[in-house]
């Protein structure tokens, strides 16, 4: 066979025929030979998370909750249900939690064991998210981890980093910008953006 | 997040990034979802098993950068596999080697298939 053509994965000391592409491909013709999976199946999984569900779904969540209070109450008190409300579900049944920041308290969510994310209200996560350093340094230096997303808080104000689990994810509500009173929903959820929702940045100001 | 900060961080940036790099991300993601849906595992015992491979290859001497996340997320996924007994290593391998081979002699810009001969 000829070398040229494997894809080597880089890993010393393992011995993986074919190459990572071949064998995600293997694993989807032996699936898919045992009846488990359906190949169109898995093109609409791809698509949603390619074309439907992304940050723009918890945006949209967001500018709801700082546009009417009593939607607001509802996403603090179960936010599992509200994202449901409007038609955003886990995909693996996953409970959200809301959380929301005010001069005082400043939210950062965080998985440190792996990449456990809100994806039906932010979709897949960044590079970044599932990195070393900031699974470690946002749990140990939550501050200079701000500071490096280019977020400067008060002295005064405290930051509550949470750690996501499998069962259990998190949806930062940032605070709601001044000089937007009178805004539509639509027009706030522009200002709400990814790392706002991630707590590692502000929502925009208009 | 401009390019500057991302160099004196350490922390991998990127902006709205697409969602997945190369398509056989996309394709491992979606196979465990999938499986997932079809009662084979519940998703936290996936997470659990991720985290541990995730600590394995860091042990290992991955950079843990991010960028290999998804190469963790098909390893678990084939130790999955195993572990509910849908299928076994050799039986990876052996497809594993077959499909590198269509790759192999498929003129580029063909879709590539799988044939008998390929095994």
């Amino acid at each position: 066979m000829d070398h040229d053509h494997e894809h080597r994965d880089g890993k010393p000391g393992h011995s993986e025929p074919g190459g990572i592409q071949a064998r995600v491909r293997a694993l989807e013709t032996i699936l898919t030979e045992k009846g488990l999976v359906d190949p169109r199946a898995l093109d609409r999984i791809v698509d949603a998370f390619e074309t439907k569900i992304g940050p723009r779904n918890g945006a949209r969540i967001v500018a709801r909750a700082w546009s009417d209070p009593e939607f607001e109450v509802r996403l603090l008190a179960d936010a599992t249900e509200a994202a449901n409300s409007m038609g955003f579900s886990s995909p693996v049944g996953a409970h959200l939690i809301a959380v929301e920041n005010t001069p005082e308290t400043h939210n950062l969510v965080v998985c440190t064991l792996c990449s456990c994310y809100p994806w039906e209200v932010l979709g897949l996560p960044p590079v970044w998210y599932k990195s070393a350093p900031y699974r470690s340094r946002a749990v140990m230096e939550p501050r200079a981890v701000l500071a490096e997303f280019g977020v400067a808080l008060p002295p005064d104000t405290q930051i509550r980093v949470w750690d996501s689990t499998a069962e259990t994810r998190f949806l930062v509500v940032p605070m709601r910008p001044p000089g937007t009173q009178g805004w539509s929903e639509e027009r706030l959820a522009d200002l709400v953006t990814r790392d706002s929702m991630i707590g590692t940045g502000l929502a925009k100001s208009p | 997040m401009t390019s500057l900060d991302a160099a004196f961080l350490g922390l991998p940036r990127e902006a709205e990034g697409p969602v997945f790099r190369e398509p056989w991300e996309a394709q491992t993601f979606a196979l465990t979802l999938a499986l997932h849906r079809a009662g084979v595992f519940p998703w936290s015992e996936w997470a659990a098993m991720l985290a541990e491979e995730i600590k394995r290859a860091q042990a290992a001497g991955d950079p843990d950068t991010g960028a290999t996340y998804y190469r963790h997320w098909q390893a678990t996924l084939e130790r999955m596999i195993v572990a509910k007994g849908l299928s076994n290593a050799r039986t990876i391998d052996r497809y594993s080697s077959a499909w590198a081979q269509a790759a192999h002699r498929t003129p580029h810009g063909t879709p590539i298939e799988l044939a008998p001969k390929d095994f």
